[in-house]
């Protein structure tokens, strides 16, 4: 009687305690850890703004981007003595309204982000799963190759690539890609190894996986955290190094309206004109940081240590 | 000790050889033929195109082409350059000690004020000038510092006139070059106000070229000492009595300061690719704007040779920083 009574009652509790103690959803959980980071969610918002400006540049920037408005070289900005509401931020040397092609150039700034980050991060992955797989020769023989790019400071081995391929957006992308390979190859190689160690690697072989269904499979998608992390802060090691490119002229090419490009020539305005020479750079670290507070607040966000 | 040495030289070798692979395959690369992109833009005719090719062992197969640039290599043949005419070794080493004085400085700059931004921000964990400290760093550490340059230049040289643009010293002043560093030269030359010209040169392109150096040392410090603050030898000293100044910037730092070292260490490469970007703003004569200037006018020969010779000095200097790292810390040297 007495037990028949407390099987429902029981079995209340049981789900009580269930709900109490269940664990939030994965992804429930890690925005909790992250919408604390104040800084994260800044970064994280000034990226939307970006994107959304890089979407709708067509439509929102007030002037075609290389439009010459041959009336108006040097207009400041409207703020300033002489300026005029017509060009924003002002116009440049040759009469282009500078904030419709800095509109543009986030736009190119964005994509070169995501090519270079999905070139190296899918090259990066690809080479340390095989390396912490297949360890001994293959290992070394990567591992090597890493170093020997590792001893070239950065900038250096893309501008060896540039001059080699010739100086263009495109190759700038290739260039900075392969030079930010190293770091997703050593970070995917020594999270594959910490995982490799684990029970339920040895159980999935065990119960006969194959190689490729291990690698990608079981062991990948638990390598993750570290990778997004640093895919992130790539975007922003991108960004910049193709931006350094431009300005040095080994880039995109003008009229092209890419930040650092933008900044290529402008050392001349430096007396007559401060607003050619602000405006790009300005863009170009806000994007930079924003990603950065990103990635700090993933790492933050994403890192088990550092939880509770 | 001398066997931890030995392995770690023995370690470079292989990373020695894959640059030299890779300056060996840069000027093969390249479109074009390689006789061509030797005598520049000026056109060859055919017989004389041909012997070159015999001279160069250019007709020989890849393998002994390359034993006979590393042969060369390795007795400081490194080519000539195709603009000047001149060995790539000698205008290097000319140019060399201006990116090391300009190297020098902004570490410096970086060390001394990163380091005890870092430890302060970290003993003030949470409060305003911690948060300000992080802020201004991770500022920094996104700065493209080709634009920061343009600014300091915008405010210091053209608003308030302080700094000079460009150059090293004041055409005014000729000094002989003794050392190749602009300061020791200048101070020997004797002659009034040619050290302060070329400390005033010196200023705004070191500045620069310490901004990313500044923010990782700054960062790395507040963290490292961070962890070290809460370990539980410190909390021993603590309870000893000691004055909290001592615990942090004896006791504490002293440990902290190893991850510190190895970053500071790390900063070479980053002062190199700085280098290149900070002496083409300032128009420094060192080795970063010669290499631009090589890539501009396709001088190759001095591309491949530069590149080489950057490559090496920052392999010299991890090594270097690898074994004073075993010399610092015992634990290291003993345990591999």
């Amino acid at each position: 009687m007495n037990v028949e009574t407390n099987v429902p009652e029981a079995a209340a509790e049981l789900k009580a305690v269930q709900s109490a103690d269940a664990p939030p959803h994965p992804l429930v959980e890690f925005w909790n850890y992250f919408r604390v980071n104040r800084g994260a969610v800044g970064g994280l918002v000034v990226i939307s703004l970006i994107c959304l400006i890089a979407v709708f540049a067509d439509v929102i920037a007030p002037h075609p981007p290389n439009h010459l408005y041959t009336d108006s070289f040097l207009t400041p900005p409207f703020w300033a003595e002489g300026g005029s509401t017509r060009f924003i931020l002002g116009t440049d040397d040759i009469g282009r309204d500078i904030l419709s092609r800095l509109m543009h150039g986030a736009r190119l700034s964005l994509s070169v982000g995501i090519i270079v980050v999905t070139l190296s991060l899918s090259a990066g992955i690809i080479l340390g799963l095989i390396a912490g797989f297949f360890r001994g020769v293959v290992e070394i023989g990567i591992m090597r190759a890493i170093d020997i790019m590792l001893a070239l400071p950065a900038l250096l081995l893309a501008i060896v690539i540039v001059a080699v391929l010739g100086p263009s957006l495109t190759n700038a992308m290739v260039a900075v890609a392969i030079v930010v390979l190293p770091h997703y190859v050593r970070l995917t190689r020594a999270a594959v190894i910490n995982e490799l160690s684990k029970d339920y690697v040895t159980a999935s072989k065990v119960s006969g996986a194959r190689m490729i269904r291990l690698m990608v499979i079981t062991v990948l998608p638990n390598c993750a955290a570290p990778l997004i992390v640093q895919a992130t802060l790539g975007f922003s090691t991108a960004i910049l190094d193709a931006a350094a490119l431009g300005f040095l002229g080994l880039g995109a090419q003008p009229p092209t309206p890419e930040w650092g490009t933008m900044l290529s020539n402008a050392l001349q305005f430096i007396q007559s004109a401060w607003w050619v020479v602000t405006f790009p750079g300005l863009a170009i670290l806000i994007t930079v940081l924003a990603f950065n507070l990103l990635g700090d607040g993933l790492r933050d966000a994403l890192d088990p240590k550092l939880k509770r | 000790m001398f066997r931890f040495v030995l392995t770690r030289v023995s370690l470079v070798i292989p990373t020695f050889i894959g640059v030299t692979l890779l300056t060996f395959a840069l000027i093969r690369l390249v479109p074009g033929d390689p006789i061509e992109l030797l005598v520049g833009e000026r056109g060859i005719d055919p017989a004389r195109h041909a012997m070159l090719r015999a001279e160069m062992g250019l007709d020989k197969p890849l393998l002994v082409q390359y034993g006979i640039y590393i042969w060369d290599v390795l007795q400081g043949d490194l080519g000539r350059s195709v603009v000047s005419r001149k060995p790539v070794l000698d205008e290097f080493l000319t140019l060399f000690p201006a990116t090391i004085e300009l190297g020098t400085c902004a570490i410096i700059i970086a060390i001394l004020l990163g380091l005890p931004a870092g430890i302060l921000a970290a003993t003030r964990r949470g409060k305003v000038f911690d948060h300000t400290v992080m802020g201004v760093s991770l500022t920094g550490y996104s700065m493209p510092i080709f634009w920061w340059a343009i600014l300091l230049i915008l405010l210091f040289s053209v608003k308030l006139g302080w700094t000079p643009v460009s150059g090293r010293i004041s055409v005014m002043f000729w000094v002989e070059p003794v050392t190749g560093f602009m300061l020791i030269d200048s101070y020997l030359s004797g002659e009034p106000g040619a050290l302060r010209s070329a400390v005033s040169h010196l200023v705004l392109p070191s500045l620069v070229l310490a901004t990313i150096p500044l923010a990782v040392i700054a960062r790395m410090t507040r963290s490292a000492m961070l962890e070290v603050l809460s370990e539980d030898y410190v909390r021993t000293a603590r309870a000893k009595g000691l004055s909290p100044l001592r615990v942090t910037w004896v006791h504490a730092l002293r440990n902290a300061l190893i991850p510190v070292v190895t970053v500071i260490g790390l900063q070479v490469g980053v002062l190199l690719t700085g280098a290149i970007l900070t002496e083409t703003i300032f128009a420094w004569p060192g080795v970063g704007r010669w290499l631009i200037v090589a890539v501009g006018k396709r001088d190759y020969p001095t591309l491949q040779g530069g590149v080489l010779l950057v490559a090496c000095t920052v392999i010299f200097v991890s090594l270097l920083v690898d074994i004073l790292y075993g010399v610092i810390n015992p634990r290291i040297s003993r345990t591999r």
